[in-house]
């Protein structure tokens, strides 16, 4: 009770943040004001809203139950290529973005495509794929937040009423807010978050009794020692998760951001801390995950490992289903609230909850950058705005944010998680498969609306091909993999325990590498922009 | 020359993620409890944002516009369809 009571008052600062932002300034009518906080971030406010933008749910919760499972290599596998490549792709193209955003008065990506590549529906094209990949990451943030609401207050507060809670706050600041708004939000939440972590990790290694004797009785069990090496994980899958954070600087509401800075300088501390930062929310998460394999005495972990226990001893001779209803059983997503709950103060679970209730509502960005797309590239884009105005533009823009977080609401009371999981999993790679388009606009002259639209048309199908190919074949047993197709000796394709391999790689790996190679040959074969086009672009 | 440098020492650090020697030992524990594979990512985190630093300071970027601060020049109506 007094955990959830902490939880609701935070989540009514965060909403008068929203409505703050709304009464304060005078631009909220305009469409930069709304949209981009008139262009107007400082660095404080820039670099903590961005690195709380890319917080999501799926970073915290699922970091933490993805090394319940698999153990140390988590933090390896995610956080540790993205401290190399979201920072990295920032400074090499969000600043160029951040530049020609300034300079041509651009709002979202589509738009600086259609003025790079003169073209208008392919434009069109990009952001129907692009929107498609972004619902299932706001469908997932309700539910994140139904749950997260439910496991605090042990049931108090009901899966339905938690998830409308959280949709309509986050529906109010940024209904009220837009851009300013959510980055105060995103800003205060993800402050909270890196000063709630270290007292997590404290107060929870005292109470399971040290880290120390933890990780030496895991090291002396051979069913748990694997955990704390890499040994269960191929190199090659390694390697594939490098390719994941290129989907950063690719996801709409990234891009839409680095167009909020008020100079370029203000991208500077951005990129140096963004992997400090990175290392400060998920090296406990994913500690704290791992050192959860031995809180036996929390009933519901132990019987996440009895699933386990029985999936890898018995798994190769059970059906398909009862495979499927242990890997539901042992899934880990809420081993991080549950040792908070176990070991933590009533008072500090609810402040660590609020903590963890900041991730979770970082679907925030996401709506706002859906409703900016569609009034801009959209609405705007045929005929809206010249016929209606700017004001009407704005309206248009909240109303498709009230629109929206209601359908995901809805959604999300009726379909299964796991299937926007899945969707969120496909998207990871999607956006990555995408950062070419972006790549060749901004550093390639000679690349043309074509290849944009042979590499994007690539992305939408190979996505749904993988989609395909998991629903229809089942996963492997673990430690195996079923190879369906085969040449000469090597493993073309095959679906594993978790997903699809590829010679190998996760799909993400090819399904870049084919686009980048689209955009390459299309583009070679077919007619470049005017010279007066080019020329606004390159010196 | 330095941006040449810049260019290698971020493809040497992209390599080093791929770090095979400590891919089957959790030992030595660093302060007693965290797994050498796990340290040498969050050392890699450090080195990340150490390189980050290198390049803000010799290769910050120059692009067409970044100079201007509030008021657009030309460019094309960007709301019309072509």
């Amino acid at each position: 009770m007094i955990p959830a009571l902490i939880v609701f008052l935070y989540l009514a600062i965060v909403f008068y943040i929203g409505i703050f932002a709304f009464r304060h300034f005078a631009d909220r009518e305009q469409v930069e004001g709304y949209f981009l906080a008139s262009r107007s971030l400082g660095t404080f406010v820039f670099l903590f809203s961005l690195f709380g933008t890319n917080m999501t749910a799926f970073a915290i919760l699922g970091s933490s139950g993805h090394a319940f499972a698999n153990g140390i290599v988590t933090y390896g596998l995610m956080p540790s290529a993205a401290g190399l490549v979201i920072p990295l792709t920032l400074f090499l193209i969000g600043t160029r973005l951040w530049a020609l955003g300034k300079k041509y008065g651009f709002i979202t990506p589509v738009q600086m495509f259609r003025d790079r590549w003169e073209c208008g529906h392919i434009g069109t094209v990009i952001f129907a794929v692009q929107a498609a990949m972004l619902v299932p990451y706001i469908i997932i943030g309700v539910m994140g937040g139904g749950t997260t609401l439910q496991v605090i207050s042990g049931g108090w507060v009901p899966y339905w009423l938690g998830g409308a809670v959280v949709a309509l706050v986050v529906m109010g600041y940024v209904f009220f807010g837009g851009m300013r708004g959510t980055a105060w939000v995103n800003t205060f939440q993800t402050v909270l978050f890196l000063s709630f972590g270290v007292i997590a990790i404290i107060v929870i290694g005292v109470g399971m009794g040290g880290f120390r004797s933890t990780v030496e009785s895991m090291l002396s069990n051979p069913a748990l020692a694997p955990l704390l090496t890499r040994e269960r994980i191929s190199p090659l899958y390694f390697f594939s998760y490098t390719f994941i954070p290129l989907s950063a600087i690719a996801f709409p509401h990234i891009c839409i951001f680095c167009l909020t800075a008020r100079r370029m300088i203000q991208f500077r501390k951005t990129v140096v801390f963004y992997p400090l930062c990175i290392m400060l929310i998920w090296l406990p998460c994913v500690f704290l995950g791992v050192a959860a394999n031995r809180a036996t005495d929390i009933p519901e972990i132990q019987s996440k490992l009895e699933a386990r226990r029985t999936l890898a001893t018995q798994g190769a001779k059970l059906a398909v289903e009862q495979r499927e209803e242990l890997r539901e059983k042992m899934r880990g997503d809420d081993v991080l609230l549950l040792l908070l709950k176990r070991h933590a103060p009533l008072w500090l679970a609810g402040i660590l909850g609020a903590g963890i209730m900041a991730a979770v509502m970082a679907s925030d960005s996401q709506i706002l950058a859906l409703s900016t797309m569609f009034t801009e590239d959209v609405f705007a884009y045929y005929g809206g705005k010249q016929r209606f105005g700017e004001a009407a533009q704005v309206h248009t823009g909240r109303l498709f944010v009230v629109l929206l977080t209601v359908g995901a609401y809805l959604v999300a009371l009726e379909a299964p998680e796991n299937i926007f999981e899945l969707a969120i999993q496909y998207a990871f790679s999607g956006y990555a498969a995408l950062s070419p388009l972006l790549v060749a606009a901004l550093f390639w002259k000679k690349s043309t609306k074509w290849g944009a639209l042979a590499s994007t048309l690539w992305v939408a199908v190979s996505v749904a091909a993988v989609a395909v190919f998991q629903a229809v074949v089942p996963p492997a047993p673990p430690g195996q993999q079923t190879v369906v197709w085969e040449l000469g000796g090597a493993d073309v394709l095959a679906r594993t325990p978790s997903g699809t391999a590829v010679f190998g790689f996760m799909p993400v790996v090819p399904m870049t590498l084919v686009s980048t190679l689209l955009m390459v040959v299309v583009s070679l074969a077919t007619r470049k922009p005017n010279e007066a086009t080019l020329s606004r672009y390159f010196h | 020359m330095k941006k040449a440098v810049l260019v290698l020492a971020v493809l040497v650090l992209y390599a080093l993620h791929q770090d095979f020697w400590f891919w089957r030992s959790a030992r030595p524990l660093v302060f007693g409890f965290l797994p050498v594979g796990l340290f040498y990512h969050a050392c890699y985190s450090v080195a990340a944002a150490l390189l980050m630093y290198a390049l803000v300071r010799c290769a910050w970027p120059r692009h067409p516009g970044a100079e201007v601060e509030s008021s657009r020049r030309g460019g094309p109506p960007v709301d019309q369809p072509h």
